[in-house]
This record gives C-alpha cells, sequence and structure tokens, in this order.
C-alpha cells in the first residue's frame, strides 16, 4: 500500500483548477493558431484572431481564458494499492475547487439543486468519476466544463441496423443543430456504445484526449477525420460568421455494447477546451 | 472593414441603421443582466413595478464575468449564450431597449419584436473574455447583488467590439454569413 494524503489531493486540485482556466493545453492552442493562418473567410479569419489575441492575454496576465469557468469535473484513476489518509477522497476534490475557485478569482456558477437554482457560492460540488485501476498511482484530471457549449450536446439510442451512416448522422446534426451557440470553433466528444449512462461518459472522456492524437484503432481514427472534414463542411465556421473551422477536433470512445442497442452520445465542447492532467 | 463606433444609448434612428455583418465599437454604458436577472426584471414588470434600470434606448450585455482580482475593473467578461434569454428579451424591448449583445441565435419571437420595436441583436466573441474585459473600463453593481456573477451591472466600455448579428429589418448574419461562404467554395 501506497499512503496519499486527502490534503495533498486537496492542495493539487486547488492549483489545478486555476491552472486549466488560464492555459489552453498545447494541442487546442496550436489547433486554434493554425486554423487562424488557414481559415479562408475574412471574417472567420478575424474571429479566429481574436481567440489567439484573447489566449495569450489570459496566460500573460493571469486571467480566465472564459468567463464561464464551468462546473469542475473532476476524473480519478485511482491505483487499487492506494490508501487516502487524513480525510475523504470526494470531500479532499470539493475543498481543492473550493480554494481553486476562491484563490483564482474564478466564477462560481454553480447551484445547489436544478429547479429552485440558489447558486452554492463556491463551485462545488465537482462532478467526481472514480476508476479503480491496477498500481499505486492516482491520475487526477480537472476538466472545467462550460455550460453554453454543454447544452448543445445530445444522445441517441440509435438501433444496430443504423450503423456506421446512422452515428455519422447524428453527429453531423448535433453540429448543424448547435450552429453559433456553443462558439464555434468546437471540439467533439463522440461517445458510441456501452448503455445509456456510459455513452454519455464516453463522449465526456474524447474531449480529454488530446487532439492530436487520434483513436488507437484505425477504423475509429478513419471515422474520426472524415467526421471533422464533414463537420467542417458546413460551413458555420468560428463564431457562426461562415467559415471552414466549424471544428478543431474530434474524438471517438467505444465501449462494447448489448446485441440489441447502438448507444450514441455528442458531447459538444467550446473552443475553450480545458483539462489538465496531473500524476501523484 | 473598418468598425463603426456607437455611442449608447442608441436612438431608434441609429439602431435601424445598423445592418447584420457590420462591426461596432462600443462606447458609454452597457449594462449586464442574463438568466436570473432577467427573470427578476420580468417579474417586476408583472406586477407593474418600475425596473431598476432606464431601459429606454439601453443596451443589454448578456454575460456573466469572473470576479475582478485586485487592481482589476472587472474579471473575464465574454457574451454567454442569448437564447435562454429569449423568453423575457420582447418585454423589455417593447419598453424601449435598443441593443443586446451576447452570442448565438434568437427566437421569431424575439426577431419580430426587434422588426416591430427597431432593437439590434449584437454579438461579441464568444470566449474571448480576457480580450473584452480590457474595453471595460468602469463597473458598478446596480442591484440583484446577491446574485453574484448574475447581479445587473453598470459597464462604462471603450471600444467594445462586437458585429451586428440581427439587424431591425430581420437580416441575419449567421444565415447570410454561412450561405456567402459556401458560395465561395462551391
Amino acid at each position: 500500500m501506497r499512503d496519499i494524503a486527502a490534503l495533498d489531493i486537496t492542495a493539487k486540485i486547488r492549483d489545478m483548477c486555476i491552472d486549466a482556466n488560464q492555459k489552453l493545453p498545447d494541442d487546442i492552442g496550436s489547433r486554434i493558431r493554425a486554423c487562424a493562418g488557414s481559415e479562408p473567410w475574412p471574417q472567420a479569419r478575424d474571429a479566429l484572431g481574436k481567440l489567439v489575441e484573447n489566449m495569450d492575454i489570459a496566460r500573460n496576465e493571469k486571467m480566465p481564458v472564459c468567463q464561464d469557468t464551468g462546473l469542475t469535473c473532476v476524473f480519478l484513476e485511482l491505483g487499487q494499492e492506494i490508501h487516502i489518509t487524513g480525510g475523504d477522497l470526494n470531500e479532499a476534490v470539493h475543498e481543492g475547487v473550493r480554494r481553486g475557485y476562491a484563490d483564482g478569482f474564478l466564477r462560481k456558477s454553480v447551484v445547489a439543486d436544478p429547479l429552485r437554482r440558489k447558486n452554492t457560492g463556491d463551485n462545488t460540488p465537482a462532478v467526481i468519476t472514480v476508476d479503480i485501476v491496477p498500481g499505486d498511482k492516482l491520475t487526477i484530471t480537472v476538466a472545467p466544463k462550460g455550460f453554453g457549449s454543454e447544452n448543445m450536446s445530445r444522445l441517441i439510442m440509435l438501433p444496430p441496423a443504423a450503423g456506421e451512416k446512422g452515428v455519422k448522422e447524428f453527429v453531423i446534426e448535433t453540429v448543424r443543430l448547435a450552429g453559433p451557440n456553443p462558439c464555434p470553433p468546437i471540439v467533439i466528444g463522440v461517445g458510441i456504445g456501452g448503455t445509456f449512462d456510459r455513452v454519455a461518459l464516453l463522449a465526456k472522456k474524447a474531449l480529454m484526449r488530446p487532439i492530436d492524437r487520434p483513436n488507437p484503432d484505425k477504423y475509429y481514427a478513419g471515422m474520426e477525420a472524415e467526421l471533422l472534414e464533414k463537420v467542417n463542411e458546413l460551413g458555420i465556421g468560428p463564431q457562426g460568421f461562415g467559415g471552414h473551422t466549424t471544428a478543431l477536433g474530434l474524438n471517438i470512445e467505444t465501449h462494447p455494447t448489448h446485441i440489441a442497442g447502438l448507444p450514441v452520445a455528442v458531447n459538444i465542447n467550446c473552443h475553450v477546451t480545458r483539462h489538465v492532467k496531473v500524476t501523484l | 472593414m473598418s468598425a463603426r463606433e456607437i455611442t449608447t444609448p442608441i436612438t431608434k434612428d441609429v439602431a435601424r441603421s445598423l445592418r447584420s455583418g457590420d462591426d461596432v465599437l462600443f462606447n458609454g454604458i452597457l449594462y449586464t443582466a442574463r438568466d436570473a436577472a432577467h427573470a427578476r426584471l420580468v417579474e417586476l414588470l408583472d406586477k407593474g413595478e418600475a425596473l431598476p434600470i432606464d431601459i429606454k434606448d439601453a443596451v443589454i450585455y448578456y454575460v456573466g464575468p469572473t470576479p475582478a482580482k485586485p487592481g482589476q475593473v472587472i474579471g473575464s467578461a465574454g457574451p454567454t449564450t442569448s437564447y435562454r434569454m429569449d423568453a423575457y428579451a420582447p418585454r423589455l424591448i417593447e419598453l424601449g431597449l435598443s441593443g443586446m449583445i451576447g452570442k448565438g441565435k434568437r427566437s421569431q419571437d424575439v426577431i419580430d419584436s426587434m422588426k416591430k420595436h427597431g432593437a439590434v441583436y449584437f454579438g461579441a466573441i464568444g470566449g474571448a473574455a480576457a480580450l473584452i474585459a480590457k474595453t471595460i473600463i468602469a463597473c458598478e453593481i446596480v442591484c440583484y447583488e446577491d446574485l453574484g456573477s448574475e447581479a445587473i451591472r453598470k459597464l462604462t466600455v471603450k471600444d467594445f467590439p462586437a458585429t451586428v448579428i440581427i439587424d431591425s429589418l430581420g437580416g441575419n448574419l449567421y444565415e447570410t454569413g454561412v450561405k456567402e461562404y459556401q458560395k465561395s467554395v462551391a
């Protein structure tokens, strides 16, 4: 067994919340810069230029890239040989979020109840997903999720006969319906398979994978490339003003599923696709 | 294309002269309001009470900024998605609201009300929140401080950049921009 103190997890998560909100991941930043250079449509090029300027200001002046500093999604890959000491793991995560959002001057965007809607005032609770894995390491991913894009996400339980064609149509239709709302250029996380609940998690996890790293399965890597191209043929463009750069990247994650089912989930993220990963 | 400088409040003559696709730079006062503040404003109207801001010719910016760090006027302050205010916006447009700044689509009800009363819908660059914050030179809370980020604030802005998305004739950049781009690559 290896001991990890709950306090150390709290301190780490505090820092990660601040970092994630001020600095876009390298894969996202460099793709926005590349698109600003290659975008053929003038108004789109102009919008992308402003996004580049914005991410540079945020990084240099330690400001949040976006005012929607998100609902904090925290993924824990917990080695089964780890023993958490000095406190409750979930509470250690929430406390880290609490401190990060206070100390980092981040927006508190969480309401305690979905219908009665009183703000909790400290951006907790986080949405925590724990996977137990072999070994004695704890890998933490902090991903603050903005809701302008979250609101444009969709899920469908397709019949198996819908096949690859049905999946592709659903993904493209989701992006088309979202139009200018999720702050394009977007990043698209697609989950295929599993159950009703698992497929949504797959789509969320697809957003955690760098957009310059294709699915290791060549079949799905090909589908990622094809769908990204099709989405960019929609012409929505940055901010919806028209243009080629509707999406920066598209990742697919899959899971075995039932003989009767073909669940598909599309989780939309804006160009502020934030995630920081640390291993303790 | 050079941007047109607009000083707020915006008279209806100025509002009606703007066309979708025009780039503008705002100077003057913008009021902030998003979901919770809109709900309260409309609740006041339902009760027949006065609004806490002078709505005639005013411009509302749909934003919930991050808290200001010491020495800052305001934190990051980009636009939020506008359709969530669609249920409330026509009530304010009827009372003289001239402009709304946000991002994303609007409902047909809002567009009809804009055409009838001469209001304009502007888009700010979604996500460019640190960049936009630089154009806000003063910020004070007007009311609803208990709503935190969603309180109504009075912003003084200098060269705040935006684009006319939907004009008072119903012209819509989200439709024409995509079509024109498609034509250019066909």
